[in-house]
């Protein structure tokens, strides 16, 4: 192996830094306060790039440029976007429920933003690396309803009021394959941690080891969690023609840009967990064979760094989102609700035997 | 409260709560209001309330010259303008008795073609952004475009044209008119296959309007729908086929007849449409005609005392034009019959039922446009 700094190797540095001038108690919360900073600016650059990614994305799709005005490329078109949203005054409606109406926003980003502490970035950096870090996740992103819920019910608006209300069937519905295909690939690792799973895919990707059903599952959690984050074609609660904005058509200013940098942020964190259960997170691309030719080809994908692997695996799945939601018509609700309950749950159960079967049996490489 | 009985905790009380859909909207595509009474989700009643865009185009044309009247008749139905200047003007035509060249009846029949296609196109794009799906929307303005250039080169306007005029057309088509359409027509027809890859093969889309919108042919004609709408539902009312004008009787075309009486029937006789469009134009260009553009007529020009009709087939349906004329040389009465108010009829029979994105599909498979509805 080559010598290259890892960021074990900082975080280290940081902590014996911190260790020199304050006390353990101290250094803890700083260590604390410092992880979360850096996480939500990450996750912040990550958004800025998905948003000038989805115009380009749109645009490519629909033969027009996208934005190409401000900066080179059009690249500083979502700072120009956030200045003007940061502008507008932010009001609410007339009879709506003030306090729900302010808060519901602020909810369902930290909300989103909670999902964020079991995920590992790379190896050694996870904010809070604990043995049920997924079952947390999966615990979380259902809390992601509530808001939308608060915002659609005290806006004081009949689309509003309906489009959180299809939300929180939705949400609600497609939540339980997410979860089914989730313990898919937690029954195939045999760990609930973040950093296990990854690690049990060191000598390959779970979508390769571990047959169809991991295939399966993948497929219906990407589906599942497009529902999740209420992106085109799941896009009811929102369904510009049918209901204008749905659950936030009374927001305006930062108050509507708070909902928005929520979609993109349930979009990154999805894309993350898929990645980490099937795809490996930071772990390079492995075949698991023992000839000394795919051993030589996994020693040149240790070459490419870690977070390579990760962010290349997330915007992967996120362009497959923008993909569909450029692509596909929006469904109905009957037809959105009868897609999860007859097929993708049937499905996702018979998959999760299939996949305990084939564990039990020692079937996946 | 006193009167009213203490619900059992077993049964929730609902209530059906109404909606007002529009005049801003953007399914409505224009300031048509609806007043939807909702149970959920589920579409129990529609009322459309008119009156937000009504200019009073039939009282103003009492206070005009007959000339000047077509030029009311684009700002109607502005995705047809070149079939509404048509209608209005052979009905003049009618009432003097005037015979036209040849060469302006090709042309008056290759331009309403052209703008059958570009209305066409606007409504595939609009109907699928209704449905969810936006990227339809510009390769739809994008082939619309490549028409509306055409427009603007031979009859200098693009949306309203007023080209077609009492006598002929305004002036001559340019002299590349013939080859420039060629081309536009070869790559229309090479758009098509992504037409049906995006959106008519498309699984949910044909989810969304199979079954869905159902119009029987009774209830189609009861209500006097006509165009596309009422022959998806099987009723055969073509104008250019049953009252033949300017020489349609001579062209070879099929009337796009489905018996499928739902959305997805009304979307597949859009679709053939703009097939039999296309074959229509090449028809007329393969021979078109030299000679006059136009033949000379008066410059005031005033009808016999009397009353006159002439209807056309728009893109949307049948566009009546009824002229009462007094002898002068403005119209004492001009009612237009126009084709999007008579299908606005059908939104409330398709849609009572459904639920509410069944109503947006409903909208834009009928295809309405609020200024002809309202005019």
């Amino acid at each position: 192996m080559i010598s290259m700094i890892e960021f074990t190797d900082i975080t280290a540095w940081i902590h014996s830094l911190l260790l020199s001038v304050l006390t353990p108690t101290w250094t803890y919360i700083v260590e604390l306060a410092l992880s979360g900073v850096t996480a939500l600016v990450v996750l912040l650059v990550c958004v800025i790039i998905m948003v000038y990614m989805e115009r380009k994305v749109a645009g490519f799709m629909q033969l027009r440029w996208g934005p190409n005005r401000v900066g080179p490329y059009g690249i500083f078109q979502v700072i120009a976007d956030v200045i003007k949203l940061l502008l507008k005054e932010s009001f609410s409606p007339n009879r709506a429920d003030k306090v729900m109406f302010n808060i519901a926003p602020a909810l369902a980003l930290c909300v989103s933003l909670m999902a964020l502490a079991p995920i590992s970035w790379a190896p050694g950096l996870t904010m809070w690396d604990t043995n049920i870090g997924i079952l947390f996740i999966t615990a979380i992103s259902s809390m992601g309803v509530i808001g939308i819920l608060m915002a659609g019910w005290s806006s004081n608006n009949k689309y509003s009021l309906i489009g959180a209300m299809r939300s929180g069937a939705q949400i609600v519905s497609y939540e339980l394959s997410a979860g089914l295909s989730i313990i898919t690939a937690v029954a195939l690792a045999g760990t609930l941690s973040t950093n296990g799973i990854i690690q049990s895919q060191a000598d390959g990707w779970w979508i390769l080891k571990g047959q169809i059903p991991a295939i399966i599952a993948f497929l219906i959690y990407v589906i599942a969690s497009t529902a999740e984050c209420n992106r085109a074609p799941f896009d009811l609660a929102e369904a510009e023609s049918e209901l204008t904005a749905g659950y936030h058509t009374e927001y305006a200013g930062m108050q509507f840009g708070i909902f928005y940098l929520n979609e993109y942020i349930n979009m990154a964190i999805v894309s993350i967990i898929a990645s980490t259960l099937f795809l490996g997170g930071w772990m390079p691309f492995h075949l698991p064979f023992d000839y000394p030719v795919v051993q030589t080809f996994n020693h040149i994908m240790d070459f490419i760094p870690t977070w390579m692997w990760f962010f290349g695996k997330m915007f992967l799945i996120i362009f497959f989102m923008m993909w569909f939601r450029w692509t596909f018509p929006r469904l109905r609700i009957d037809q959105l609700l009868k897609l999860e309950w007859k097929y993708l749950l049937p499905i996702s159960i018979v998959n999760l035997l299939f996949a305990a079967v084939i564990i039990v049996l020692h079937w996946h490489l | 409260m006193e009167n009213q009985p203490t619900p059992s905790p077993t049964e929730l009380r609902t209530e059906e709560f109404v909606v007002n859909i529009g005049p801003q909207h953007p399914a409505t595509h224009g300031v048509l209001r609806i007043e939807a009474t909702l149970d959920g989700e589920t579409v129990k009643n529609i009322l459309p309330h008119l009156g937000y865009i009504h200019r009073g185009i039939e009282k103003m044309t009492e206070s005009m010259p007959y000339k000047q009247s077509i030029y009311l008749t684009s700002r109607m139905d502005y995705l047809s303008a070149h079939i509404n200047n048509h209608a209005c003007s052979l009905a003049i035509e009618n009432a003097l008795g005037i015979e036209i060249p040849a060469r302006a009846k090709a042309i008056r029949i290759i331009m309403d073609e052209l703008q059958r296609l570009t209305s066409h196109e606007l409504w595939w794009g609009s109907c699928a952004m209704d449905i969810g799906a936006v990227t339809p929307f510009f390769l739809g303005f994008r082939d619309r475009e490549r028409i509306l250039e055409i427009f603007e080169a031979n009859t200098g306007n693009r949306l309203t044209m007023h080209y077609i005029v009492p006598g002929g057309v305004m002036r001559d088509v340019l002299p590349t008119f013939v080859s420039d359409v060629k081309e536009l027509l070869k790559k229309i027809k090479g758009y098509r296959h992504e037409y049906d890859q995006l959106i008519t093969g498309n699984f949910i889309f044909q989810h969304r309007t199979q079954g869905i919108g159902y119009l029987s042919k009774e209830q189609a004609i009861s209500l006097a729908c006509s165009g596309p709408v009422a022959r998806a539902s099987g009723v055969s009312c073509d104008v250019r086929k049953h009252y033949p004008y300017d020489g349609y009787e001579k062209l070879d075309f099929k009337e796009v007849i489905d018996y499928g009486c739902d959305n997805w029937a009304r979307y597949l006789v859009h679709m053939e449409e703009m097939t039999q469009s296309i074959h229509i134009i090449e028809q007329l260009l393969d021979n078109f005609p030299t000679g006059d553009f136009r033949t000379k007529i008066k410059g005031i020009i005033k009808l016999p005392e009397g009353e006159y009709y002439q209807r056309v087939e728009t893109a949307r349906g049948e566009l009546g034009v009824y002229i009462v004329a007094d002898g002068s040389n403005k119209p004492y009465r001009m009612k237009f019959r126009t084709p999007s108010f008579s299908n606005l009829g059908a939104v409330k029979p398709t849609t009572v039922g459904l639920k509410i994105a069944d109503l947006m599909a409903n909208m834009s498979t009928i295809d309405l446009v609020v200024p002809d509805i309202d005019r």
